[in-house]
């Protein structure tokens, strides 16, 4: 079996959930004894690669993660799987693996396994549990195909480790596979300039309990002091007090950090569909009978107005 | 102008999810299916192009389901919410490549500009059937679409990416994978009776699958996410014991 990665960076810097694709991929190729081969596009940090194993690495020249379509990159991906005969290929279930995995599935004729949250549990036939029902449960799904794709769910398998790959470098330019999508991209506003959702350890969230938008600037220093990520309830986003982006949930985004501090929010089914992969969760919430008790580790019954403050102090006296 | 809308049958989102048979399939009772969310807000913008198109007549919205009759309540709500048209074929979506090969034959044997499909079903969250779609039929693939401008033969979308949001341009057909933003939630339209009564009228067809089901992939158990032990209440006034419990018990600060 050969394995493949194809990370992504932004502006020439790897995404932490690059590191965690190849890391994972790795344990996959050292377990077949086998080499591990990973695609980047563009970037000039290369052999950070190696640090988590990657053995060959194919530079794709004149491309890039955020100007060059996805149809492109798929079509250049599945030409490389093709010509090397690559046979298990791992994406990060981002926003840029969810796009090009579907496609490469199809043009390189693959299984698909969408939101990994472990190793194979088999690898003859190919056997992995994938998150389902937007967190409420998981799936196990066996393929018989040759070759499969598996995107896996970011921050949910554990520990990126550091095992060193050779890193060989090999430059490919592509001159003969053209896009005939006629995707034009036209430009790019970057608004997450913060700490990325899906890829933060800490995540500090707040719902309707908060009553207006202008008292999110606690939640804000509350998560600078964590060096958190914020996000919100469905409702909060719905009236505008925050970015649509924030809304986490069945219907938002679904996330798995470390920590999750939920501060005003109730509770409802959809809102802890998003967020029960969280391994702790801290609850904060006026109504002691609030359901987020339930699903949480630690609660504290009382108002947000008075506890984030002291929160805040308690955590700057620690961090002392 | 003729778009063609594909919609997943889901549990609604307050159901609890349990498996039966040996946790080998998924425990139908009391759980009420609804039209995929995101399909639903797809569904919108469709009616809303088809508004604002400048031949109304002229423009068609088929809502497309592969599953068992089931699914046939759904699909008259999708009449009733304003498709003209619905077409289920009759075949269990056994997993993404077959409901991708379905909506593709389908897709063959009709023509269509806009192909409308949801970011991913709330149920198995595979986010699959879209970009397979798109790759088979080589058009242009907008996952994650947050909007759309219709302009002579191009559309202009917007979509989000990890790190904010992209606006490009392409020619029709184009394959998009939609999502709130498209349309706003209080766009979404509760059927009237008016609706529900000439939704009776329009043609809900079903039809044979030409395509084989595979076992290549499936699924071959469920579990459940393991309970959380007692949640820990930690008084208001002694609010460092939180943050020794998060630097010490949990280690996570
Ligand atoms: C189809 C569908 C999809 C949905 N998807 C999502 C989703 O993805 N994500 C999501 O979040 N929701 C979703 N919802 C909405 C969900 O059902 C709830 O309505 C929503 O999560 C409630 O948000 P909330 O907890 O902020 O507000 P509320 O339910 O109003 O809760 C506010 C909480 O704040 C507490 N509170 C009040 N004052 C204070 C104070 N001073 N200090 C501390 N606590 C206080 C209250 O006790 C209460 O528990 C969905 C609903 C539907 C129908
Ligand atoms: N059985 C189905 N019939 C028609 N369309 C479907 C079906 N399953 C999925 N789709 C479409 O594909 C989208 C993504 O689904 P999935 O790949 O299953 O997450 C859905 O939002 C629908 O638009």
């Amino acid at each position: 079996m050969s394995v493949l990665t194809i990370v992504e960076n932004w502006e020439g810097n790897f995404k932490k959930t690059s590191f965690e694709s190849v890391s994972y991929a790795k344990k996959i190729a050292e377990k077949h004894k086998t080499n591990l081969t990973v695609i980047s596009f563009g970037s000039s940090n290369m052999n950070e690669l190696a640090n988590y194993g990657a053995d060959n690495i194919i530079n794709i020249e004149n491309t890039s993660c955020e100007k060059t379509p996805n149809s492109l990159i798929a079509k250049i991906c599945s030409k490389i799987i093709n010509d090397y005969n690559l046979e298990t290929i791992i994406v990060s279930n981002t926003n840029f693996g969810k796009s090009i995995a579907p496609l490469i599935s199809e043009m390189a004729d693959t299984g698909l396994f969408s939101n990994a949250v472990e190793q194979p549990v088999e690898t003859a036939p190919l056997t992995i549990k994938c998150k389902a029902f937007s967190g409420k449960a998981f799936a196990q799904y066996e393929s018989s195909y040759k070759k499969n794709i598996i995107t896996i769910l970011p921050n949910a398998i554990g520990q990126i480790s550091e095992i060193k790959g050779e890193g060989e470098i090999t430059n490919f330019s592509n001159t003969d596979i053209e896009d005939d999508n006629k995707l034009k991209i036209k430009s790019l506003d970057k608004t997450n300039e913060k700490i990325s959702l899906t890829e933060a350890d800490i995540v500090v969230s707040a719902g309707r309990g908060l009553k207006n938008a202008e008292n999110w600037n606690m939640i804000e220093d509350l998560a600078s002091e964590l060096g958190a990520a914020t996000a919100c309830s469905k409702p909060v986003s719905d009236m505008g007090w925050r970015p649509h982006s924030e809304h986490v949930g069945q219907t938002g985004i679904a996330i798995n950090p470390t920590l999750y501090i939920a501060i005003g929010i109730s509770g409802a089914i959809q809102h802890l569909a998003g967020v029960s992969g969280s391994k702790n969760i801290v609850v904060i919430n006026t109504d002691p009978e609030a359901p987020f008790f339930k699903a949480a580790n630690y609660g504290i019954v009382g108002d947000a107005f008075t506890v984030v403050p002291k929160f805040i102090n308690a955590l700057k006296n620690h961090n002392n | 102008m003729n778009i063609l809308v594909c919609i997943s049958s889901v549990p609604d989102t307050t159901s609890k999810i349990n498996f039966t048979n040996n946790n080998q399939e998924f425990d139908t009772n009391g759980v009420t299916f609804i039209i995929n969310p995101y399909d639903e807000f797809c569904l919108t913008k469709a009616i809303f192009l088809k508004e604002q198109s400048s031949d109304p007549l002229n423009c068609t919205i088929t809502v497309l389901h592969i599953g068992t009759s089931s699914s046939d309540p759904i699909l008259r709500k999708a009449l009733a919410i304003g498709a003209d048209k619905a077409v289920r074929i009759d075949q269990v979506p056994q997993n993404s490549k077959v409901v991708a090969n379905n909506i593709f034959d389908y897709y063959s044997k009709n023509s269509f500009d806009l192909i409308f499909c949801g970011k991913e079903s709330i149920d198995y969250n595979g986010g699959q059937v879209p970009g397979l779609l798109a790759a088979k039929i080589n058009a242009p693939f907008i996952n994650g679409c947050v909007g759309l401008e219709l302009k002579n033969n191009s559309i202009e979308v917007k979509r989000e990416v990890d790190s904010g949001h992209e606006i490009s341009e392409c020619n029709l057909p184009a394959v998009i994978a939609g999502q709130k933003g498209l349309v706003e939630e209080k766009d979404l339209r509760i059927p009237s009776m008016r609706g529900i009564m000439t939704a009776r009228t329009k043609p809900l067809q079903v039809i044979n699958s030409n395509i084989e089901i595979t076992e290549t992939f499936k699924i071959t158990t469920n579990s459940k996410p393991v309970e959380r032990s007692e949640c820990k209440i930690i008084d208001e006034e002694n609010i460092e014991k939180l943050v020794d419990l998060l630097s010490n018990e949990a280690k996570v600060i």
